[in-house]
């Protein structure tokens, strides 16, 4: 462990009280991002995954573990990581040029200096011509885009994506996941991605997580070994092929396991 | 039981037959004719002057007593005087203002208390009955308690469409505020923002329409408080002209004065609703 990990989860879990005893919403997780690294976590639902974002963005606080960005805690903190949610969560009362610079004011930036740094990175994000539109005027992939500005152009290093993609049709998906890469490499951010979508999150990142339910937790964790940039093409390689069987075993092992669990 | 059984296929090969012999008719869709502008506009005219017509010469052959309901040509009459003593623009500048008044008051204190409920949960809870319970009181019977507290004047006019508006405007801004996006909320705490930037960037304009949609209904309101402000105590203005008029069996007066009251309630009725159109197009995109 030469150079700290960027993003550390350790033993984070979370209990909730409920009528019928005690949840375990989340295991003690343990997890090591390192800086520029692009992760994904898929599982089924209730595997987690947000209550693993919302404690990482500080709007929970775990009922044991901490998080650790830059090897400070940074447990219950708000404003230290990018968030964005699949809602794309425009204000329909702000342009989309002024929707951008909500974190950013919100950060302390001054509006006009906040504005003027968005500007170029909207005309180079395929936004051009709608800056002073409202968010009415977008298209649902345009609206992603430009929810996804607003995150990255915080001064944050990590940004954590919550199915972002999830709304949108096969068509625009993919096209947001080029757009998507290429934003990364340009920007460095470390991303951490959940979705559904198990070729989606091959695709995109560098490590796959495979989590599990009752208690959610991390059950396997492996490196994607395929060289950047990927061709779409890529789904055929077999390294590819590998990845997904094996991504698709444990998942089904999961389902197989809840849905168990469902009918006793 | 058999017969209909029997004829049961018997009546379909009749029906059947019978399509042969002339194919069925299909409807059209009922297309809903509607009239040129004008002819609604002159039918609407014609209404009231059929009305007025009728009324004129129903009270000259005595078909209607005139004592009691007047009749147009007095009415005409006497707003001629009414317009022309210069007691009338007094009276109206009167109600005007205290409606005004209470209207803004009114509707910029209770948007101003709703918008408070967001900031604590607990505070909300311990004011809610008290809010509801002044909600369902009918405030109107307060009148002559506000009108001994703030007096004769202009004051307790105002007070009286304050009182009238401003639970309508509290209970809308709160549902205003509980419908605010609970998601947008986490993106902006997530974001690092302070409880004063999600207030004043997200549950400020989220509820604009709320407090808006009230406008056109405290308008109403408020003028309806001014009169009965002005029926139980006042010195000027036309419900005391109304008050005064029936009183002295003027009935006449009370035609002129119900009749401008009513010019004046759809003028700001109009204004209000440009009002509203403007706000809203600037809030809602």
């Amino acid at each position: 462990m030469g150079i700290p990990s960027k993003l550390r989860l350790e033993d984070l879990s979370m209990t909730f009280a409920t009528p019928t005893g005690l949840f375990e919403a989340l295991a003690p997780v343990n997890l090591a991002v390192d800086a520029g690294k692009f992760i994904s976590l898929i599982g089924p639902s209730g595997c987690g995954k947000s209550t693993i974002f919302n404690i990482v963005a500080g709007l929970q606080i775990p009922s044991g573990g901490r998080v650790l960005i830059d090897n400070e805690d940074a447990t219950g903190t708000i404003g230290r990581v990018g968030y964005m949610l699949q809602k794309d969560l425009l204000l329909r009362w702000r342009t989309v040029l002024d929707n951008i610079v909500l974190g950013m004011e919100i950060q302390g930036v001054p509006t006009a200096e906040a504005r003027a740094k968005a500007l170029p990175y909207i005309k180079r994000y395929g936004l051009g011509g709608f800056e002073y539109q409202y968010p009415s005027a977008l298209s649902g992939g345009m609206r992603q885009r430009a929810a996804l500005l607003r995150t990255l152009l915080l001064d944050n290093d990590i940004v954590l994506l919550d199915e972002p993609f999830g709304a949108l049709d096969a068509q625009t998906k993919s096209q947001m996941q080029e757009w998507l890469l290429q934003i990364w490499a340009d920007f460095g951010k470390t991303v951490i991605f959940v979705t559904h979508d198990v070729d989606e999150s091959i695709y995109l990142s560098d490590e796959v997580c495979v989590m599990g339910t009752r208690p959610g937790r991390i059950i396997e964790r492996m490196t994607v070994p395929l060289s950047r940039p990927r061709p779409r093409s890529i789904v055929n390689h077999a390294d590819f092929i590998a990845i997904k069987q094996r991504c698709m075993d444990l998942l089904n092992q999961q389902y197989t396991k809840a849905e168990l669990a469902e009918a006793v | 039981m058999t017969d209909t059984a029997t004829s049961g296929p018997i009546a379909i090969v009749q029906s059947s037959s019978r399509r042969h012999a002339s194919p069925k008719q299909y409807r059209r869709l009922p297309v809903a004719r509607e009239w040129p502008t004008w002819v609604i506009v002159l039918l609407q005219i014609g209404i009231v002057a059929a009305i007025i017509s009728y009324w004129e010469i129903g009270a000259r052959i005595g078909l209607i007593d005139s004592f009691f309901w007047s009749q147009p040509s007095a009415i005409w009459e006497t707003a001629k005087i009414f317009f022309a003593s210069g007691n009338a623009y007094a009276d109206i500048a009167y109600t005007f203002r205290s409606t005004l008044l209470g209207f803004f008051l009114g509707t910029l204190a209770g948007s101003a208390l709703g918008l408070s409920f967001w900031w604590s949960k607990n505070y909300a809870a311990i004011a809610q009955p008290y809010i509801i319970c002044f909600e369902s009181l009918p405030k109107l019977a307060l009148a002559p308690l506000i009108i001994l507290v703030f007096g004769m004047g202009l004051v307790s006019k105002v007070a009286i469409a304050v009182a009238l508006t401003l639970v309508v405007s509290t209970l809308t801004t709160y549902a205003g505020v509980k419908a605010v996006d609970k998601d947008s909320e986490r993106l902006f705490y997530s974001l690092g923002a302070t409880r004063w930037q999600v207030f004043t960037k997200l549950v400020v304009p989220s509820c604009l329409p709320w407090i808006i949609s009230v406008l056109r209904v405290n308008i109403g309101l408020a003028l309806t408080g001014s009169i009965v402000g002005e029926f139980i105590a006042s010195q000027y203005g036309l419900g005391r002209t109304i008050l005064y008029a029936g009183q002295t069996y003027e009935i006449s007066l009370v035609w002129v004065a119900v009749t401008v009251l009513s010019l004046l309630s759809i003028a700001m009725y109009v204004a209000v609703s440009w009002l509203e159109n403007k706000l809203t197009k600037g809030v809602m995109h």
